[in-house]
């Protein structure tokens, strides 16, 4: 076969596989937080549809499908529409340049577990992206004509134009101490335990808690506070357009641990795993366990940012901001600083 | 007017100003949490049993010679929800009065139990049944042969009456 066409198959592959394999993973969560949510106040959660209630993320996917698409009269009908598809179409093109491993050789070809590999704006793609999702949710609380939704729009805008900052700058002493825009390459140079955590602690808290803010999640969650908001920027949205938003959320979560993962935690580094189990460079074996690490050291994340939700009450929106610019940016700064001057001397 | 006694800045101390600390508190009582018994009822499989003090749907007290009301009408004008219809007709038992048409819209009462309460005869109480489906609104009126409920069946609520009605 030509060349071309088994690459373009390859991609192909890969990108079905990312794509429904990140909407179940968004479905799970959705399943996982609410069983999490139970347990913590004593209750059971959902086990009715199912073994377990396995199956209920699907069967409530399926309620949305078939609700009614209610648009206000007064919507601006064409944004009001496209706003749900920026929210999860940007959420997923990130994962463009997310590798969850090295690569494997398959019939002499050589495949990439990313659908972008050696991209060398990955990190800053990956920040640019997620800067323009928040069209998404502004655009979806101005289009809906209606005042509880447009200020959740705002607050979602201002939150994040103000943690994206922190976000940015957090990761500025990973690029320095790695010197690579190129997420393969940060991984790389994270190998053999010198994971960036153990240089970068103050790094990896500030970019945490962006990470929060970022995927609106509580503490941070003002843009669709409910006691004030009614629902914030989604008030106005129902059926699947809402479930969009809501999947959106999820998959936001997911790459905010993927991130964490392969920026501080190593990617797929484990010492010596590799060479006890005599996985060589390229086998589809090795590749396999590369993705099961790398996606195992996200659980304990995704773990954290269901059970921070159920445990934490939400900022007021000045708390939010003067921890966003009084404490977070000076942070992110002085790490830059530290990280710099501690750099020229060990050199 | 600024506040200046037991601010927040004087309440709390360092390590609980800068947050972090806390909230690792925080978690490790909800991490606890998840591992404790559960206090979650299986409801369709495991049905609970109200005591007499419970307030479910009002019915009609039946006795071995017939229904105890006499068609007085206290309960139907007492109902705030105005859900009952009372029709009074005569007979030949010492009673002398029955009522032809008894009937409760179950979509209109509120389980307030003061037609109980107004009643002389004590012939309307509230029982235990609280699940109550109808699927047409039609449905939802329930007439006297719905209402009647042999007083073997009424006997912790009338139990219940007897201690603590006044
Ligand atoms: S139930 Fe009691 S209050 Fe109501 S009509 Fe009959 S006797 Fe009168
Ligand atoms: S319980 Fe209250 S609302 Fe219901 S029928 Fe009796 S008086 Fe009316």
């Amino acid at each position: 076969m030509e060349q071309w066409l088994v690459q373009s198959l390859v991609l192909g592959l890969k990108m079905f596989l990312i794509v429904n394999g990140l909407l179940i993973a968004a479905a799970y969560l959705v399943y996982f937080e609410r069983k999490i949510s139970a347990w913590i106040q004593n209750r059971i959660g959902p086990n009715r549809v199912g073994p377990l209630g396995l199956f209920q993320s699907f069967a409530d996917v399926f309620k949305l499908y078939l609700k009614e698409d209610i648009i206000p009269t007064l919507a601006n009908k064409g944004f009001h529409a496209i706003a749900p598809v920026i929210s999860i179409g940007i959420a997923i093109a990130v994962y463009a340049v997310i590798p969850f491993g090295e690569y494997f050789y398959l019939g002499g070809e050589k495949v990439y577990l990313s659908i972008a590999p050696h991209i060398n704006v990955g990190l800053l793609f990956i920040l640019g992206m997620s800067s323009v999702g928040v069209y998404g949710l502004t655009l979806a609380g101005w289009s809906s004509n209606n005042k509880y939704s447009l200020l959740g729009g705002l607050r979602s805008s201002a939150q994040m134009i103000s943690y994206e900052l922190s976000m940015g700058l957090s990761l500025i002493g990973v690029l320095m101490i790695s010197g690579s825009l190129d997420l393969m390459q940060i991984v790389q140079s994270q190998t053999g335990g010198q994971w960036n955590i153990f240089f970068q602690p103050l790094g990896f808290i500030i970019f945490l808690v962006s990470a929060f803010a970022e995927t609106n999640r509580t503490p941070f969650d003002l843009p669709e506070a409910e006691p004030e908001l009614v629902g914030g920027y989604h008030t106005e949205y129902s059926g699947m357009k809402f479930g969009l938003f809501f999947l959106a959320e999820y998959v936001n979560m997911v790459t905010a641990c993927a991130m964490m993962v392969l920026l501080f935690f190593g990617g797929w580094d484990v010492p010596f795993l590799y060479e006890t189990l005599g996985l060589e460079q390229g086998s589809v074996l090795r590749a396999l366990v590369q993705f099961g690490v790398v996606v195992g050291k996200m659980i304990p994340f995704l773990f954290l940012f269901i059970q921070t939700r159920w445990s934490l009450p939400r900022f007021r929106y000045d708390q939010l901001m003067s921890l966003g610019w009084k404490v977070m940016l000076p942070l992110a700064l002085a790490n830059i600083a530290v990280t710099g001057i501690i750099m020229m001397i060990f050199q | 007017m600024n506040i200046e006694k037991n601010t927040e800045k004087q309440r709390l101390n360092f390590w609980e100003k800068i947050y972090l600390p806390e909230i690792a508190r925080g978690l490790g009582m909800t991490f606890v949490e998840m591992f404790k018994p559960k206090v979650t009822r299986q409801y369709p499989e495991e049905v609970w049993n109200p005591t007499g003090s419970y307030r479910g749907r009002p019915v009609l007290v039946l006795e071995e010679d017939g229904e105890r009301c006499v068609a007085c009408g206290l309960c139907s004008r007492v109902c705030p929800a105005l859900a009952i219809e009372v029709a009074a007709g005569e007979t030949e038992k010492t009673k002398e009065r029955y009522p032809i048409k008894f009937e409760i819209n179950m979509l209109r009462c509120i389980y307030c139990g003061f037609c109980e309460e107004v009643c002389p005869e004590e012939a309307i109480v509230m029982s235990k049944d609280y699940d109550l489906v109808f699927e047409k609104q039609e449905d939802a009126i329930l007439d006297k042969d719905q209402l009647l409920i042999p007083m073997a069946q009424l006997q912790d609520r009338l139990e219940f009456l007897r201690q603590y009605r006044r």
